[in-house]
């Protein structure tokens, strides 16, 4: 469902940023399905906009910082050596709460999606080094590593074949955490003005400028926060979903 | 012993699960009897369903996806018939347990005292004094040193042994009738078993509790046993008092369990001896079996064995196997 | 008399415990401490104990899975405990290891084929595509791995099955010793005699050395050509297989044979129980480290620690009772019937 939305601008009816005046603040109706906005732009069309930079955020995040978080994580987990310090500045950054690191960052910049994806990936990307680094500690451990280091495997190759696959599904599935959690930062960003610029139709944005009428024309805010918690919970959801099927014993031989 | 009414009498036991892929007959028709201070083994190897026979008995196999049918007759009542409230009481009570790794069954937070008065308390009623005083009977009972200081210590502090003379203690807090050990020693050192089995042994003499051991040792048995039961496969394959099991097993796969086990001593009588053999593996318990269980890896396995079951025959006197051939090859072994 | 084809001298591994603010070593553990023997081609020796004894770390150690605290470990004459990892692992090839957890050992993500060709492409013995094939089929053969099994993923597979996967894995490297880190443990019954004949048959085909460590004392009789009981770190005796289950001379030998229940029902043995429980590796008792559950303990015993000597030919034992003068004592004390 969510996906169809990825694809969904097509299904736009109106462009998102038309401003017709006329229109302003109308009800839900046949034409424009949520209704318009106080500058008269199609609701429906703006939400389904928004999803566009939801997703783009959620994923971009969830992939840089997973990439970034493995990296950091195999390195620390498996040179001891520099262990205690990465971790410790891992631990510096995870001390911030993740939004005022982002507010911050994106302070320091002009607002753009692309900066909105580093700032979020910043914040995000210690949490996911722990995890890879917690994986890759247990990993190590596992019998079938002695045995590989006895059979003369050397270390980068055991890295690649025997921790890395086998911490990908909880990494993975922690990605598809971080993407949700992406998604609802952005939109904080958005709404308190230092994320999305607002010429960009986004969830968070939108609610930003819903915030005043919502009590006379709650939809304005109702369906972007609809779509949000939806596409949170979805994304949730899969990463569940993905945990149970990522598990080596459900493989069938092929 | 006089011939009374048995302490328990099981009647065809099924405990099935249901499973993604099928029905999974992990006690399939399983009957046994015992006596007031009796001792019964249940011997056999992993997935054989030993483990989850005695956890029938105490009714502690989750229902769904498990289902227990058959009667389990304990002094005379139908376990399978009460109420969960009712089965609460008499857990812990008259029928207790005790379980491989006593760390998983103690709760971690709380004082080794502590969970001794509870249970105490729970079955009996009485007042905190006279618990505090009866738990620290029942520490020395089971041999632990300095029972007074160990009542204020966490599990963890305890090693592995004290542990599980601790569960003993607990165990038999309210002098339970059946006492169900499920691989009590697997889990320690031999010198540590040494310890637990010899205080059972002597435990069993004082108090006179009646145990259902379950066990994969075949040493375990010989030592504290009066009746082995054999199980494969989730069904019963054999019984008999413990000398004659050892002695003259009649099923071939008692037999087969028996020469594969390696003998203390064995190579000062003869040099070079090779370890018998049981080929293949244990069948999914997820098909229905037809004929004899262990038809497929049987050594004298005839057609009749892959068609029909075998009842459990009278082969001798106090001893019952479910064997076709059993009784054409006389005490072969 | 030719070289002992791996030898230990003196072996230390002590953990360190770390603890407080800065992560400063609050203690250690004396995992092992001192342990000396050696292995000859094509001969069992087995390491026996209890868990704790340090027997584990000992293999751990010589395969070179963590540096050691003090000794050596030479390798066929060449000390190989201090080489850089890059100059050890040619000669890893000599020596392979098979664990106890079936489960665990075996990568689940790599199927039964890529596991058993891991260490043949890694030390290059295969000449080309087809002799690797053949060099793995050849392996699974010999551990009597059915046909279609190296296309297989391992948790496809029965406990049994696993263990003859991890030999394979041990085997594919052409080894002159294997250690079985209590490799047939955690099998049933059955299976574990399947295990046992199959490790047996293979190391008179082969001529391969075993480092048999395990606690099973029944297993280790039927497996093994000489012993060397652990305890708390050390070795305590060390003798050929009819002398330690003949004639054990360490009480705490003796204590260990009797407490394993054997599966006759009609004997009736004199057991030693030892009192209490191990001590803790990281507090050492001082003197003999037997002395708190040793029936025969003398005050001897609780300030000097016994060495390890040879009381007979080929016999060691780390006992005061055993010490010259004293040993008619301790042939009635610690004999059994």
């Amino acid at each position: 469902m969510i996906f169809v939305a990825l694809f969904a601008p097509i299904l736009g009816t109106v462009d998102p940023t038309a401003i017709a005046a006329r229109l302003r603040t109308r009800e839900p109706s046949a034409l424009h399905w949520f209704g318009t906005d106080m500058l008269g732009r199609d609701l429906y069309s703006r939400v389904l906009y928004g999803a566009r930079v939801s997703l783009i955020v959620g994923f971009s995040v969830a992939a840089l910082s997973s990439i970034g978080g493995l990296a950091i994580g195999l390195f620390s987990g498996f040179f001891r050596a520099m262990d205690a310090v990465v971790m410790r500045v891992m631990d510096g950054i995870m001390s911030i709460p993740s939004i005022l690191l982002a507010v911050a960052l994106m302070a320091l910049t002009r607002g753009s999606v692309g900066n909105v994806i580093i700032a979020i990936t910043i914040a995000e990307t210690p949490r996911v080094s722990r995890l890879v680094r917690g994986v890759v500690l247990s990993l190590r451990e596992q019998a079938y590593v002695d045995a590989a280091i006895t059979c003369g495997t050397r270390t980068p190759v055991i890295v690649l074949k025997h921790i890395l696959p086998n911490a990908l599904a909880s990494i993975i599935v922690q990605a598809t955490y971080v993407c949700a959690s992406a998604m609802i930062t952005e939109a904080i960003l958005s709404f308190i003005g230092a994320g999305t610029p607002p010429f960009i139709p986004s969830w968070g944005n939108i609610m930003a400028e819903g915030r005043a009428l919502w009590q006379v024309k709650f939809y304005i805010v109702l369906f972007p926060a609809i779509f949000l918690s939806m596409t949170v919970l979805a994304v949730n959801l899969l990463g569940d979903g993905l945990r149970d099927a990522l598990d080596p014993r459900m493989t069938k031989a092929a | 012993m006089p011939d009374s009414l048995p302490l328990l009498e099981v009647v065809d036991l099924q405990t099935h699960f249901r499973t993604p892929d099928g029905i999974n007959r992990a006690v399939d028709g399983v009957s046994f009897t015992v006596k007031a201070g009796e001792t019964l083994a249940v011997v056999g190897e992993s997935g054989c369903g030993k483990s989850v026979t005695a956890m029938s008995l105490l009714r502690l196999v989750p229902e769904p996806p498990g289902k227990i049918a058959g009667r389990i007759l304990f002094q005379g009542r139908d376990l399978l018939a009460l109420t969960e409230r009712e089965m609460k009481a008499i857990r812990g009570k008259e029928l207790s347990m005790i379980f491989q790794e006593p760390m998983t069954s103690l709760n971690p937070v709380l004082t080794i005292g502590f969970q001794l008065r509870e249970t105490l308390r729970l079955h009996e009623k009485v007042d905190r004094r006279t618990a505090e005083r009866r738990a620290i009977e029942l520490l020395d009972l089971v041999g632990i040193p300095e029972s007074r200081r160990r009542m204020s210590e966490y599990p963890h502090q305890l090693s592995g042994g004290m542990r599980q003379r601790v569960m003993i203690a607990i165990a038999l807090a309210c002098s339970p009738k059946l006492l169900i050990a499920d691989e009590p020693t697997t889990a320690l050192d031999v010198t540590i078993q040494a310890q637990i089995l010899d205080l059972m042994t002597d435990l069993k003499r004082r108090i006179g509790a009646a145990i259902v051991l379950i066990t994969h040792d075949l040493g375990v048995v010989a030592e504290v046993a009066e009746r082995v039961m054999v199980m494969y496969a989730g069904r019963k394959v054999e019984e008999a008092p413990v000398a004659d099991l050892f002695r003259a097993p009649k099923h071939p796969y008692t037999q087969g369990l028996l020469g594969a086990v390696p003998r203390l001593g064995a190579s000062l009588l003869d040099a070079e001896s090779k370890l018998l053999e049981i080929p293949g593996v244990v069948p999914s318990l997820k098909q229905r079996i037809v004929g004899c269980v262990f038809a497929g890896r049987c050594p004298h396995a005839t057609d009749i064995c892959r068609e029909a079951m075998p009842a459990l025959d009278v082969k001798a006197p106090n001893h019952i196997a479910a064997c076709h051939h059993a009784a054409t090859e006389p005490a072969a072994a | 008399m030719s070289r002992p084809l791996l030898e230990v001298n003196d072996l230390k591994k002590y953990f360190p415990i770390k603890g407080g603010l800065l992560g400063g070593i609050k203690a250690q553990v004396h995992a092992v401490d001192g342990v000396s023997f050696h292995v000859s081609r094509g001969e069992t020796l087995s390491l026996v104990g209890e868990s704790g004894c340090g027997k584990s770390t000992v293999g751990r150690a010589i395969l070179g899975l963590f540096d050691i605290t003090a000794g050596q470990v030479v390798l066929d004459g060449k000390r190989i405990d201090q080489l850089s990892a890059r100059v050890l692992r040619p000669l890893r090839r000599r020596m392979q290891v098979v664990f106890q957890d079936p489960f665990s050992s075996l990568n689940p993500r790599m199927k039964v084929r890529d596991i058993i060709a891991e260490p043949v492409r890694n030390f290059g013995l295969a000449t080309s595509k087809a002799d690797l094939e053949h060099k793995i089929r050849a392996v699974a053969e010999l551990v009597r791995l059915p046909q279609d099994a190296l296309g297989r993923w391992p948790h496809e597979f029965s406990g049994g099955q696993r263990q003859r996967i991890g030999i394979a894995r041990a085997l594919a490297a052409e080894p002159d010793l294997i250690i079985c880190d209590e490799a047939v443990s955690a099998l049933d019954v059955s299976v574990k005699a399947q295990i046992v004949n199959l490790l047996q048959e293979l190391q008179k085909q082969l001529g391969l050395a075993l480092l048999f460590i395990s606690h099973d004392l029944a297993v280790v009789e039927h497996m093994t050509h000489r012993v060397a009981v652990m305890y708390l770190g050390r070795i305590v005796e060390m003798a050929p297989k009819r002398e330690i289950f003949a004639a054990p001379r360490h009480p705490y030998t003796s204590a260990l044979l009797s407490a394993v229940p054997v599966p006759e029902p009609a004997t009736d043995r004199r057991r030693v129980v030892l009192k209490g429980d191990v001590p803790s590796p990281i507090n050492l008792p001082s003197g003999c480290r037997f002395h708190t559950r040793c029936p025969y303990a003398f005050d001897r015993c609780r300030v000097e620690d016994p060495e390890l000597r040879l009381s007979d030919k080929d016999h060691f034992v780390a006992c005061h009772l055993q010490q010259p003068g004293l040993a008619g004592v301790a042939g009635v004390a610690v004999g059994q019937d």
